[in-house]
């Protein structure tokens, strides 16, 4: 990592810190922030993390690997993420999923070379009634078919294109 | 919109919350305690514990920093109720938890939303400031001197486990969300150490109910030992799944009826640690007596392969379970490893009898409610469904033999 990156990223770290708080509690908030922002969280962020809330690193990668959203692996800039729970099952899921993966040419797991997209199977989203359903970073889609999965990569292509001069994505992300 | 009733019975929507919320600031801590015990509510999360008796021991305990939780971390598979009380009656649930801040001598509440929910979250903080401008959280709530009383919003960050209880009161904390040893129970040391009241979503609702209508009104739904109406997710092979409302003491037949669910083989209710329930047994209730039950009812249609269901519900485990206690975390392994064998028909009889005693040593010797019960999905499956599952072992095997 480039000095000024890791100059960037105890900067924005510090300023995370000082809004939440320097306590323990503080640690699931700010790491889902800066998640968030970095799509990632590398191992320079964990000791920064750890440096200014006075805690091991250990426990910050504790943390952050028990918890599916904070996952520490870089993703992409769309987390799409699959319910695999019986009612998305029952509901179709498997059509679905195959058409995300040719859509976008990764497998489940997979992050795109590009760093637009990962793919990810996530547990029951309280969408069961109308599945099956996915998750794009926050944003549900729910009675997903492989024809609409196309739609939904649009979608965030044209989000990624359109803010790629400014190198924001400030939209659903 | 998203509530479907029997009837015309939309309960929530047609409570006034803030009702509720006045009716029982005019009691004592003691009365309101009293209230809720004597209404015979008792938790909406599934396992059923006698809210009123929970606030009363939290109540009992000295110190005045105390907390009230409301759990919203509704992860249960096949779950999905709390999502549309907190889109569409998030007052009624926040005058619960000031009515249970009230009760206990509490003056902090923590929403605990699942991290798969937080699109709900600016909705939820939208209320809350709502509610601050109309003195209804904040300082002197509802101007009862000296009762202050507020509510924030902490977001989850995607594990199941966090739904229990002790677990939620690890990740509120900032650690790994892995259940305590209890007791002590969070009534007498939860949050921060501090007595601390967790309430799902719907009790928290429920209670304000009961206060603007009253005991009797409250138990004139249900059955004597299971008081009061139920929000119940529906999904799986039915013709209109949702959110519907039905007092306690509804057969299992009977809801099929009204959601179009019929033609059903079985029925898994109680999510994915809860019971299979076979069409045999559509006759028992859904109540605490009979079948407990969160309110999340899955549908399997006749053509439903029950071992696939069952593999589902293990692989859900396997990813799921903290990994703190030995026989979830080798245990539902190893069952995941048996519905393999039994899909490939190479499941002796034997093992399957070995499987019995295993979640037997999972249900005693687990620390939390999810290595206690994650294997009963699996067993009430080879329970009702063994032949359709055992004659699969003898179809493989004559395949193998013919070629």
């Amino acid at each position: 990592m480039l000095v000024t990156q890791q100059e960037q990223l105890r900067a924005d770290v510090t300023a995370l810190v000082d809004r939440l708080g320097p306590g323990r509690s503080s640690l699931i908030p700010i790491l889902q922030d800066v998640k968030r922002q970095y799509h990632g969280i590398d191992a320079d962020a964990m000791q920064i993390v750890a440096d200014l809330l006075d805690i091991h690193p250990v426990e910050v990668y504790g943390v952050a690997t028990f918890y599916a959203f904070l996952d520490p692996a870089a993703q992409g800039q769309f987390v799409i993420r699959l319910c695999r729970t019986i009612s998305c099952e029952l509901a179709g899921k498997e059509a679905v999923a195959h058409r995300l993966e040719s859509e976008l040419g990764i497998a489940f797991g997979e992050t795109s070379e590009d760093g637009r997209f990962t793919l990810e199977w996530t547990n029951c989203m309280g969408m069961c009634d109308q599945g099956p359903a996915l998750l794009v970073n926050d944003r549900v889609y729910t009675r997903v078919t492989p024809e609409t999965v196309r739609e939904i990569a649009a979608e965030c292509r044209a989000a990624y294109d359109g803010h790629a001069a400014e190198r924001k994505e400030g939209y659903l992300v | 919109m998203s509530i479907q009733t029997q009837g015309n019975t939309l309960t929530f929507a047609s409570i006034d919350a803030d009702a509720g919320l006045k009716a029982a600031l005019a009691l004592s801590r003691a009365d309101i305690v009293d209230t809720v015990a004597d209404s015979g509510m008792k938790g909406r999360g599934g396992a059923g514990f006698p809210t009123g008796m929970k606030w009363n021991f939290a109540g009992s305990e000295k110190g005045d920093r105390k907390y009230i939780i409301c759990n919203a971390d509704e992860g249960e598979p096949g779950t999905f109720k709390d999502r549309v009380i907190l889109s569409e009656f998030a007052d009624l649930v926040f005058a619960g938890m000031a009515i249970a801040g009230r009760a206990v001598g509490a003056a902090e509440g923590i929403v605990y939303l699942r991290g798969e929910y937080s699109y709900l979250r600016p909705h939820l903080n939208e209320v809350i400031k709502k509610r601050r401008a109309a003195g209804l959280l904040g300082e002197d709530v509802g101007g009862v001197k000296g009762f202050d009383f507020d509510i924030i919003v902490a977001l989850g960050a995607g594990a199941y486990i966090c739904g229990e209880e002790t677990a939620l009161i690890e990740s509120l904390e900032g650690f790994r969300g892995e259940p305590r040893n209890r007791p002590p129970f969070p009534v007498v040391a939860g949050y921060r150490y501090a007595p601390t009241v967790v309430n799902n979503v719907e009790t928290l609702a429920s209670a304000a109910c009961i206060f603007a209508k009253g005991v009797e009104w409250f138990k004139s739904f249900g059955t004597d030992r299971s008081t009061g109406f139920k929000l119940f997710s529906i999904s799986g092979d039915c013709a209109q799944p949702g959110v519907y409302e039905f007092p306690f003491g509804i057969t299992v037949a009977d809801l099929l009826k009204e959601v179009g669910g019929e033609e059903a083989k079985a029925v898994q209710i109680g999510g994915a640690s809860g019971t299979c329930v076979p069409r045999t047994q559509f006759a028992r209730q859904m109540a605490f007596e009979d079948i407990p039950t969160g309110g999340s009812v899955i549908v399997f249609g006749p053509h439903t392969d029950m071992l696939a269901v069952a593999e589902n519900f293990l692989d859900f485990f396997v990813d799921e379970s903290c990994g703190q206690c030995t026989p979830c975390r080798v245990g539902n392994t190893k069952m995941l490893a048996a519905a393999e064998l039994l899909k490939d028909g190479a499941c002796p009889a034997e093992y399957v009898a070995e499987l019995r005693e295993l979640s037997g040593t999972m249900q005693v010797a687990s620390k939390c409610g999810l290595g206690q019960t994650s294997s009963n999905a699996f067993m009430s499956i080879l329970e009702h469904f063994g032949d359709e599952i055992m004659s699969r072992t003898a179809r493989a095997q004559t395949a193998r033999t013919s070629s």
